[in-house]
């Protein structure tokens, strides 16, 4: 447990919160809550690319809409399909999707690299907007949920909103864990690595190439997993879910949540529906509330001018100065642990990196 | 005297009409450091660039153990034993210099998508990092961020970030470069303590240095081999004297 910094805590703790709001929630509610955490994997997805690889894929979307359309395409008409089948099958898709275009495109880097993710995101919503497959431009619908059961024992029933807001946050939970052991192992440590210092990391001996196609391949099937329970819930596909708009609002939830830490990518998410909710709301807003975009938009605009590392940097620098007055146990190895984590942290953040020189 | 463990016959590169490095031949054997000198533009980063796969030969052969590896990227190349430095400190100034060396060590890790054992509990690579940051002697500064280093540190870093990936052959892109008198001692020291057991092609301005370590010198001007032999036989020759060394200033 050694890994778990303060904010994982606090999202733990959110997490036991949330468990038991299905007590109490209303549906609208538990539905909302449900959004934000699949947004949440979403978001953490694209983090794994933008803040702990360096790869600031603007197609991201492409993945999030193949899985979906994937369960779609799989579920009969009149008949649910089968939750253990479509889900991997789903997820399976989604990084297949990945793999092959991350192999033509993690050559790429820097502009290049944005350009040719949203190529392909475009390329994917053009098959699924112009082809009959699917629907067409009018999408499909998901008559019937899938069926989560264990030896023929009825689970979960994902008609239920509370039961399919479980569903959600095991999933939150499960994405969380692995990326955050993920970022720890070998592997993350590579990544902070290739994001740093890309050539020092061929000369000694790394394959990047395999890294990063690893690493993008892997977001491209946690995003599937995101975009899989997004038609679940909402029933309904259309092309729309792997527009370039989409791609942009999970970008927007990284960066308002702080890149590079998890987090912030699920903070992200959750400040960034529930800031559409409440610009769009009429019984605040009134007529207004139909410009909602212009709203969010000047919104993001000024926090992220406030707050270069996002929500999520906030919350970190509050808490370390609290750490530093609260008098942590000085042992070598706290020392060692706690540098070790301004390290990370001030791989994007040259304040924090003066800051680790202060304390001495 | 040991077999040669890496010998380049005919190498060169070519950036379009102009010839950066032109068919330069030479060995370098385990135990006796091999020096490049020449004047700016002479082609000597080019051929370390050459050697360690950032850029592809136009023609040439390299040959490591027997291998010729001119062919591999140079991710492939370290991982036979080749590591080298650069002329510009290249390192991760936002990591500790311990995780520096850590990266460098975990590069030999047969199994890196293991993702649920944290990277910290690998005890071997860890050791290795430390061994690596002790051979420079920066021990003490293992859990500062790099980027606090001093520039002479950084460099001491550089080398055990190279040390830390075990390698028998080291490319040493100027280490000395813009290194104060006492600084540049250690330096020394630290590679002639290298020099026992690894091999090693140093390219360096530093002309006392050179003579101090070097057991075979080859000198380079516009790309090509002028001369090669032992610091004497260079010294004494007549065409390194005009062309490099200066007419008036013999290195005593």
């Amino acid at each position: 447990m050694t890994h778990l910094s303060l904010p994982t805590w606090l999202l733990l703790g959110v997490a036991l919160l949330l468990a038991l709001l299905p007590l109490g929630a209303t549906t609208f509610y538990l539905q909302l809550g449900a959004k934000i955490m699949i947004m949440a994997i979403f978001a953490l997805s694209l983090d794994l690319l933008i803040g702990h690889s360096g790869l600031v894929s603007f197609g991201h979307a492409a993945y999030f809409g193949v899985a979906a359309y994937a369960l779609a395409l799989i579920t009969p008409k009149y008949e649910a399909a089968n939750f253990w089948l479509t889900l991997p099958a789903a997820v399976a898709a989604a990084a297949l999707a990945a793999l092959v275009i991350g192999f033509l495109v993690v050559r790429t880097a820097g502009i290049y690299f944005i350009m040719v993710t949203l190529a392909f995101a475009q390329m994917l919503y053009a098959i699924f907007h112009d082809t009959k497959l699917g629907g067409g431009s009018d999408g499909i619908y998901i008559n019937v949920r899938p069926e989560l059961t264990v030896a023929g024992f009825k689970v979960l029933n994902l008609e239920s909103p509370a039961q399919f807001f479980y569903l959600a946050l095991i999933a939150l939970i499960t994405v969380y864990w692995i990326l955050n052991r993920l970022l720890h192992a070998p592997f993350g440590r590579a990544l902070a690595g290739i994001r740093v210092n890309e050539q020092r990391m061929r000369s000694m001996g790394f394959p990047v190439f395999s890294y990063k196609l690893g690493a993008f391949t892997l977001a491209g099937g946690l995003a599937g997993l995101a975009g899989y329970l997004a038609a679940c819930q909402f029933g309904f596909v259309n092309p729309e879910i792997l527009a370039w708009h989409q791609s942009g609002t999970v970008l927007m939830m990284v960066i308002l949540g702080g890149m590079g830490r998890l987090h912030g990518a699920v903070i992200g998410a959750a400040a960034y529906v529930l800031l559409q909710e409440l610009f769009s709301s009429s019984a605040l807003f009134g007529g207004y509330s139909k410009h909602w975009q212009l709203s969010m938009g000047t919104l993001i605009v000024i926090i992220v001018l406030a707050f270069p590392h996002g929500i999520g940097g906030l919350i970190d620098v509050a808490w370390r100065r609290r750490g530093y007055h609260g008098g942590e146990e000085d042992s070598p190895q706290s020392a060692q642990r706690s540098q070790r984590s301004d390290a990370e942290d001030s791989e994007s953040d040259d304040l924090t990196a003066k800051d680790a020189k202060n304390p001495k | 005297m040991t077999d040669p463990i890496l010998q380049v016959s005919e190498l060169s590169k070519h950036f379009g009409g102009l010839a950066a490095v032109d068919r330069v031949s030479l060995e370098v054997r385990t135990g006796a450091l091999h020096a490049v000198i020449g004047p700016n533009g002479a082609g000597k980063s080019t051929l370390i660039n050459l050697l360690s796969g950032e850029l592809s030969a136009s023609a040439g052969h390299i040959i490591f153990h027997g291998r010729d590896i001119g062919a591999l990227a140079p991710e492939r190349r370290s991982l036979l034993g080749i590591s080298r430095s650069f002329q510009k400190t290249n390192i991760f100034p936002s990591f500790t210099a311990l995780e520096n060396c850590r990266l460098a060590a975990q590069s030999r890790e047969p199994r890196p998508w293991h993702w649920l054992r944290g990277a910290l509990s690998y005890q071997s690579i860890t050791s290795k990092a430390h061994q690596a940051l002790e051979a420079v002697d920066l021990s003490d500064r293992a859990n500062d961020l790099a980027l606090t280093l001093s520039h002479g540190e950084q460099r001491q870093l550089e080398i055990a970030m190279c040390l830390a990936t075990e390698p028998q052959l080291l490319l040493l892109d100027e280490p000395l470069a813009g290194m104060g008198t006492e600084e540049s001692q250690r330096m020394i020291q630290l590679i002639a303590k290298l020099s026992d057991n690894h091999a090693i092609l140093l390219v360096e301005h530093d002309m006392d240095a050179v003579f101090q370590l070097a057991q075979t010198l080859t000198v380079m001007v516009d790309g090509r081999l002028l001369a090669s032999g032992t610091p004497e036989q260079i010294r004494a020759n007549r065409q390194v004297q005009v062309a490099y060394l200066g007419e008036a200033e013999q290195p005593t």
